[in-house]
């Protein structure tokens, strides 16, 4: 009796967690299918009615804007990925003075807002000629993804045992080989999710995006969907944002379900002795 | 395969001194042991072979050329380390053949020495596993499986036994004995067990401090150990050791004190003062009664452990030293009796103040003697 009730309480309580998570996509969805005055009533089964994905990615520019979106994030993913291994290594296994500030140092650089170095950022960025291209983003969104990948790698690479370096330089593995063809793939886990996270935070951007991108061509994901506008300026076209933001997600749950068993592997797996 | 030289080897970290001026020979197809307390050098002696320590002075030569300055891998020697450090995203064949491949070395070359390598260590049949899914005696043997294929002129191993199981390790220690006379390579092996660096060594050489102590064949450092530190590290239980006063030299014999009790030994070496402080060294399996001149030290039993094959009694003298008496078989006698500890002059060591050998001994005498008695009983 007491463990019937234990396990109701249980189980309602799981109802509770999943509802909470899960409804705003749902509810996202919903939306997705309906326009105009139907948007206002409660439906929660409406009839599946595609006119607003079929609008969004026949008109505008909306796959563009995905297409922008990918090669930035796809970007900043490789290149913070090669300099996060690189510099791994470096802070992780090489002793030189001074590795304790640089460690601090790029820990300090991820702690200002966003907002703090935008307008310095700014300028920069106009001195280097990347206003309103696609660089700009690549650029900026890694001075947030660098400094995290960074210390995650530095504190994965650290766990390495040194005799595996050693047993590598007695087979003649130079440096560069070293740090691709034995640290590489025994970080594979960890990239994965570092990866992800880079991934996830460039993909969803918005205020860098906003302020150093002009034309719609140049625009990612989420500037554009903030850009959707209706017929009128009286009128918010819920129904294609969420259309919207349904095939911004998907990529991103696909990810995290194709690398989510890597990344629990990797936690597991990977002891030496 | 070749010999090795190290001539004044020296190694500091910062100010400390860890290694300082290393000399030592090592020939053609020799198994030598490094054998020392941890932290005596013994390893970092071994990685500064191999190359992985830049050394701060002096030269290594191997077969006959100064290497100081030439990369681990163009040594042409193999290092087996205390982790195995296998890589673990690459199954065992892969792992002996990475080395491999970085030399250049023609693909079915390769992958003749490495089924080769996996034939004599019994690997063949996990060639296509990874490390994590084989035991520890198969990881070990595929790390000396690793360094084999190499073809090196030298192997060096780093306490390559100490992470297995006693059963095993006594196993894997056989192996590598006959490894080694199957190969008849050069091996260098750094260990702090000196159950391994007896039975394994042709010659061992024990560091302590960062200084070389003494090199010998291991009966020598059993039977004449050259000073104090090598009496006490070599033997077990160790050695006794009991601080004696020099009363008189004489028609080749000195008389010694031992806190109240005098002992008398047969004396023929340099001239010692009357007064000196000396330290008399006798091994708890030597004190076996036998004929010619003895020493006898008595005293109060303490503890006495059965162990079936010996018995070890602990004794208490009276001015407070602890001796401890190893007979062959059972003995009787139980905690608070009296007992008279007996050995021949011949097996007594004798070392100065500074710790050094008095006697001059070789190991073929005392040993014959002693073995003697063995039989005589």
């Amino acid at each position: 009796m007491k463990r019937l009730a234990k396990t109701v309480a249980l189980t309602l309580l799981k109802i509770v967690v999943v509802f909470y998570t899960i409804f705003p996509f749902y509810w996202a969805i919903v939306s997705s299918f309906k326009s105009g005055a139907a948007l206002f009533s409660v439906d929660f089964f409406p009839a599946i009615d595609l006119t607003n994905y079929r609008d969004l990615l026949t008109n505008g520019n909306f796959l563009r804007n995905i297409l922008n979106s990918a090669i930035v994030a796809v970007s900043v993913v490789t290149l913070s990925l090669i300099f996060a291994i690189t510099s791994a290594y470096a802070l992780g296994k090489m002793k030189f003075r001074g590795r304790g500030i640089v460690l601090a140092g790029i820990l300090g650089a991820s702690m200002f807002p966003q907002i703090v170095v935008l307008s310095g950022l700014f300028g920069t960025i106009r001195w280097l000629g990347l206003y309103n291209s696609l660089g700009s983003l690549v650029l900026s969104y890694m001075i947030f993804s660098l400094p995290f990948t960074v210390w995650v790698m530095t504190s994965f690479i650290r766990q390495i045992p040194a005799e595996l370096e050693d047993a590598a330089r007695m087979d003649g593995c130079s440096t560069w080989a070293m740090i691709w063809q034995i640290y590489f793939p025994l970080l594979a886990p960890a990239l994965a999710s570092t990866g992800l996270l880079a991934f996830i935070a460039s993909w969803n951007e918005f205020l860098f995006a906003l302020t150093f991108t002009l034309s719609d061509t140049v625009r990612t994901v989420p500037v554009g969907l903030a850009l959707i506008s209706g017929s009128s300026r009286f009128e918010l076209p819920f129904g294609t944002i969420m259309a919207a933001s349904v095939i911004v997600t998907v990529p991103l749950i696909l990810l995290v379900l194709i690398f989510q068993r890597r990344i629990v592997s990797g936690l597991t797996a990977g002891a030496v002795k | 395969m070749a010999d090795l030289s190290l001539s004044n080897v020296r190694k500091a970290f910062g100010a400390l001194n860890v290694l300082h001026g290393i000399d030592l020979k090592i020939e053609d197809g020799e198994f030598v042991v490094f054998v020392g307390p941890s932290g005596c050098g013994k390893s970092t002696l071994l990685r500064a072979i191999a190359g992985l320590e830049d050394i701060s002075g002096g030269d290594i030569r191997i077969g006959g050329e100064i290497v100081n300055h030439v990369p681990p891998a163009e040594r042409q020697i193999a290092m087996v380390f205390q982790s195995y450090a296998l890589y673990p995203h690459m199954d065992v064949y892969t792992n002996m053949a990475f080395g491999l491949k970085f030399a250049k070395i023609p693909k079915d070359e390769i992958d003749r020495r490495v089924r080769k390598a996996a034939s004599i260590l019994k690997l063949d049949a996990v060639l296509d596993r990874k490390p994590g899914a084989l035991s520890g005696g198969q990881r070990q043997r595929v790390a000396i499986g690793r360094a084999i294929v190499r073809q090196p002129k030298a192997f060096l191993f780093d306490e390559p036994l100490s992470n297995l199981d006693a059963a095993l390790r006594v196993n894997t220690r056989i192996e590598i004995a006959k490894l080694h006379r199957e190969l008849g390579a050069t091996m260098i092996y750094v260990t702090h067990d000196q159950v391994e660096a007896m039975t394994l060594a042709d010659k061992i050489v024990v560091l302590n401090a960062g200084r070389i102590e003494q090199v010998g064949t291991p009966l020598d450092l059993y039977h004449a150990p050259a000073n104090l530190f090598v009496a006490g590290f070599i033997g077990s239980p160790a050695m006794n050791l009991m601080e004696a006063r020099v009363s008189a030299v004489a028609d080749g014999n000195m008389k010694l004190s031992v806190g109240e009790q005098h002992i008398s030994l047969p004396y023929s070496g340099a001239p010692v003062a009357p007064g000196a402080t000396v330290t008399v060294g006798i091994r708890p399996e030597h004190w076996i009664p036998g004929d010619g001149p003895s020493v006898k030290i008595e005293g109060t039993v303490d503890l006495v452990e059965h162990l079936g094959e010996t018995s070890i009694v602990y004794l208490r003298l009276a001015d407070g030293q602890m001796i401890t008496v190893r007979y062959p078989g059972d003995i009787f006698c139980t905690a608070g009796d009296r007992f008279v500890a007996d050995a021949p002059a011949a097996a007594v060591h004798l070392f100065d103040a500074a710790g050094q050998a008095m006697l001059g001994r070789r190991s073929g005498p005392a040993y014959g003697i002693l073995g003697q008695e063995f039989r005589a009983r």
